[in-house]
């Protein structure tokens, strides 16, 4: 399916059945990142499970390690997993399919779950990257969240010190986490100025669900030298269904019978829709 | 007496293989120079990773470039490094499965006057406690450099500890008795069974030789191998001497003793002592200072052992 808009509604789909079989997942971050790894796991990234032993291979780490739903879809849709398999024993007794990254799986590269990890891992790729000439890329994704873990700002400081312009973060700015928004949780704006005195080239995405925006953010983040870039990626937690877009409850959650039917439309519908742009 | 630390022997060893291996990295958290990492830093600085003091940074970029292929060794105090980046070394370094080697500077009480926050009293604990880590604790200049070599060889992760003075010799130069997660007998002995490691050792060989004067055979296990520990090794010394006793570096929970106790406990119950630095902040003073407030010292091993060869 070359219709990346379109695959994002599919892959949803994918976690939504992932979760129910599951009877849990963090869904609404699920939602919310779609695009985001689609645009990176279809079009901006030379990952898949032909190169997956080549040490020119971009690197991805899923900071957000909770959004393990979203990612088992993408990697089934890239042929590293199987699709039914993951659906079939997904958060089951003695499964590897857990809620979190697990490397011992093939697509994956660091174990990740507790937050604050994946930037710091990140740089430390980049600086082999460097180190060794090679032109792989490193892009990881963060929860907004997330950004209130010290250890970001650790990694964020290293990353603009050793000018890893190889690095890429992507920031999933959906203003949701488990206890409330963000501002209400741990103020976070204005984030750009945070990322900028850190010494990032910061691109804004206005809509963070959207694959065109994305994808000339990503390539103007390929054109910047000297330094490493941050997209503060504008989504919407639970995109996909107004059943849970926006709404601050869908943090980790299993629809009812009467949602998931709902939900299951709504994606289907904006699905066709994008397959009819 | 030696003056040479075992965190220079590190160094030295870092040198000679980085100079033919590039993947051979050093990264340090403003600690090249407490780490006696200077020159490392000086001449191979494409292979040096200053990451200021953030120790959490530390690990996880360790990390991150152990992933890519590299040889990563995270150099910083074992108070911190056990620590304050212990959830990085759970999960990006001992559960990612990454190679990265955490070395861990002026370890237990060598920042004697400098306060608890300083002191790795619990790494031993800590770090055995994740699975996939390993433990090590060598007792001399010879032992590090023999670890050193080893661990260059594999690719799984490891925590070291290592003080931060110069010891007295336990071992040569010439043939270092040495085997990779094998405590090493310093002296055979069939009365009684001391187990120490670190910079416990050097005491505990010199509590047998004293008490051989006595007339009391004393074993002398270096078990420098935390983690796996030599198990069979403990097992053998408890069934052919009459007890056991350890002695560490290192508070009475979850280090040295009470390992040695659960193996003993489970395979051939016999009376085992354990000497540890108590539960609670040490008092202010040099290591040595320390050790002998405590009665980590071969004075006390002698007095203890005699005792407890009285009881059984």
């Amino acid at each position: 399916m070359k219709n990346l808009k379109a695959l994002a509604y599919k892959l949803r789909e994918d976690a939504v059945d992932m979760i129910v079989a599951g009877k849990t997942g963090h869904i609404g971050g699920d939602m919310s990142i779609m695009e985001i790894l689609t645009e990176l796991y279809f079009e901006q990234m030379n990952i898949g499970p032909e190169n997956w032993d080549d040490p020119d291979r971009d690197r991805f780490v899923l900071s957000k390690g909770h959004s393990m739903e979203a990612y088992y879809a993408v990697l089934a849709e890239k042929g590293f997993l199987d699709r039914e398999e993951v659906i079939a024993n997904f958060s089951k007794f003695g499964s590897k399919y857990i809620g979190h990254p697990n490397n011992k799986l093939p697509g994956i590269e660091m174990n990740s779950g507790s937050l604050g990890h994946g930037l710091p891992t990140s740089v430390g790729m980049a600086i082999a990257g460097k180190k060794n000439g090679q032109s792989y890329r490193v892009y990881t994704v963060m929860g907004d969240g997330e950004l209130a873990e010290g250890s970001v700002w650790e990694g964020a400081m290293a990353a603009s010190h050793y000018h890893l312009d190889n690095l890429c973060a992507v920031v999933d700015r959906n203003r949701l986490q488990i206890s409330g928004t963000t501002e209400e949780v741990m103020g976070q704006d204005d984030l750009h100025e945070r990322f900028r005195s850190f010494g990032w080239h910061v691109i804004d995405v206005a809509d963070g669900n959207d694959i065109d925006q994305l994808r000339q953010a990503f390539q103007e983040a390929r054109g910047t030298k000297g330094k490493p870039t941050v997209l503060i990626a504008n989504t919407v937690k639970g995109k996909g269904s107004p059943v849970m877009e926006n709404n601050v409850g869908w943090h980790h959650k299993v629809p009812s019978a009467e949602e998931l039917q709902q939900i299951r439309q709504d994606l289907k519908e904006r699905r066709e829709e994008a397959l009819h742009e | 007496m030696n003056k040479i630390a075992d965190k220079q022997v590190i160094c030295d060893v870092l040198l000679e293989h980085g100079r033919r291996d590039r993947d051979v990295m050093v990264l340090c958290s403003d600690s090249r120079g407490s780490a006696s990492l200077t020159p490392f830093a000086k001449e191979l600085p494409e292979q040096f990773v200053e990451v200021g003091i953030a120790e959490q940074n530390l690990v996880s970029i360790a990390a991150g470039l152990a992933r890519c292929g590299k040889k990563p060794y995270a150099v910083s105090p074992a108070s911190f490094l056990s620590t304050r980046s212990y959830e990085q070394c759970k999960v990006d370094v001992a559960y990612s499965g990454t190679n990265v080697k955490l070395i861990g500077i002026s370890g237990g009480v060598s920042y004697g006057a400098l306060g608890m926050s300083h002191h790795s009293a619990q790494d031993i604990a800590a770090m055995s406690a994740i699975p996939n880590m390993r433990v090590y604790l060598p007792s001399d200049r010879w032992q590090t450099r023999c670890l050193m070599e080893a661990l260059l060889e594999d690719e799984e992760p490891a925590y070291i500890r290592v003080g931060r003075n110069a010891v007295e010799d336990v071992y040569g130069e010439e043939k270092v008795p040495f085997q990779m997660n094998k405590a090493t007998v310093v002296t055979e002995g069939k009365d009684i069974t001391f187990i120490a490691c670190g910079e416990l050792v050097k005491p505990a060989a010199d509590a047998a030789a004293a008490l051989r004067e006595k007339g009391i055979s004393a074993r002398v296990l270096d078990m420098y191998c935390l983690k796996p520990m030599d198990e069979e090794s403990v097992v053998k010394a408890a069934k052919e001497t009459k007890a056991v006793i350890t002695m560490e570096e290192h508070a009475p929970y979850g280090g040295l003793g009470a390992r040695v106790s659960q193996i003993v406990g489970s395979h051939c119950p016999r009376k085992v002592i354990n000497l540890a630095l108590p539960d609670a902040p040490v008092i202010t003073g040099t290591s040595g200072e320390v050790f002998d407030y405590y009665g980590l010292n071969a004075e006390n091993l002698v007095k203890t052992a005699q005792k407890v060869l009285q009881d059984v």
